[in-house]
């Protein structure tokens, strides 16, 4: 089954977020009063070995699995959507203790009223959807 | 068994996210867990109203079984592989969340303050669920990703765009966690 390889990848992932407490509330409180190294070593020794592994990916011209040419596409340039847009996400990611990926995460560990923040995120990106358009970019 | 059942420290931790990325990459995909919320919009026939939502929801699927996985490993971790101990708060962290009224700090993964039944279920509680939840599901989109897809991603890539949007993240998460948490609670 193609679909197998990647529910592994997410139960990895839900692991090591859970073992290494990212998925915590006061893990991202700790890390936004700078109390802590903890957070910054998580996502910090995570970019380093990124770098590593994206660099060489291109010096090794690694091909991916099915053979095609790996290609990241770059980021579309602007500056108003991801600051302003960042921020929103940064009062929501605060206050919620949770982004995207623990979101899902915390719901499998048992907090069922994850669920409404499941939702409310979905009826965020919803009204991102109708108002893109009126929005700077 | 031992440094298996104990929280993890960050230098195992970080790197493991990276062969995440690393593994979806060679795949043939990208690591952006907030893509999925706008899938789930599309599947829930969101083209109706916007041409943001009027994509090939199925060419998803892959990242919708990760979300799946996620949900099961994280019952996997902390049912068979956890030893219940206190997540170790900075002694700092203790006081200022004592200040806020927070009690049994760090027992569990999250605040009872917030997600506890009895909290959720009164209109300041479900209030902050909700706004939260908007926030970070309308921002994150705005912004074009998430902690996966610009701080991780975003910035293994060496992005401008991706620094920027961490920049901010981080404005959003210091106003909120300095000026705001102290108004509610």
């Amino acid at each position: 089954m193609k679909y197998l390889k990647f529910l592994l990848i997410g139960i990895f992932f839900g692991i090591v977020l859970v073992k290494s407490e990212a998925v915590s509330w006061y893990r991202i409180f700790e890390m936004f009063k700078f109390q802590s190294f903890h957070m910054y070593g998580i996502i910090g020794s995570a970019v380093g070995l990124g770098i590593i592994f994206i660099q060489g990916i291109r010096k090794f011209k690694i091909k991916s699995i099915d053979g095609k040419e790996i290609y990241l596409p770059p980021k579309e340039k602007s500056f108003i959507r991801y600051i302003l847009g960042g921020a929103i996400f940064g009062f929501g990611w605060a206050l919620a203790g949770a982004c995207p990926g623990p979101m899902y995460i915390l719901l499998g560990t048992g907090i069922f009223s994850m669920l409404v923040v499941i939702a409310a995120a979905v009826v965020g990106t919803f009204v991102y959807g109708l108002l893109k358009d009126k929005l700077p970019h | 068994m031992e440094p298996i059942l104990q929280p993890w420290p960050w230098y195992i931790s970080g790197p493991l996210i990276a062969f995440v990325m690393f593994v979806l990459i060679y795949l043939g995909k990208t690591f952006g867990m907030s893509s999925n919320l706008r899938t789930l919009c599309s599947m829930g026939g969101a083209g109706k109203y916007s041409d943001f939502f009027r994509f090939d929801w199925r060419a998803q699927k892959w990242n919708l079984t990760v979300v799946l996985g996620a949900v099961i490993g994280g019952f996997f971790a902390t049912t068979f592989m956890s030893d219940g101990s206190t997540i170790a708060l900075s002694n700092e962290t203790l006081a200022d969340l004592q200040d806020l009224g927070f009690s049994n700090i760090g027992e569990t993964l999250l605040p009872p303050e917030i997600y506890a039944w009895d909290n959720v279920l009164s209109l300041k509680g479900l209030s902050i669920l909700i706004i939260a939840g908007f926030l970070v599901g309308f921002g994150t989109r705005y912004a074009g990703g998430c902690t996966s897809g610009h701080a991780i991603t975003g910035l293994s890539n060496l992005q401008l765009p991706s620094l920027i949007a961490v920049i901010g993240f981080f404005i959003g998460g210091l106003i909120m966690t300095h000026f705001i948490l102290p108004l509610i609670f």
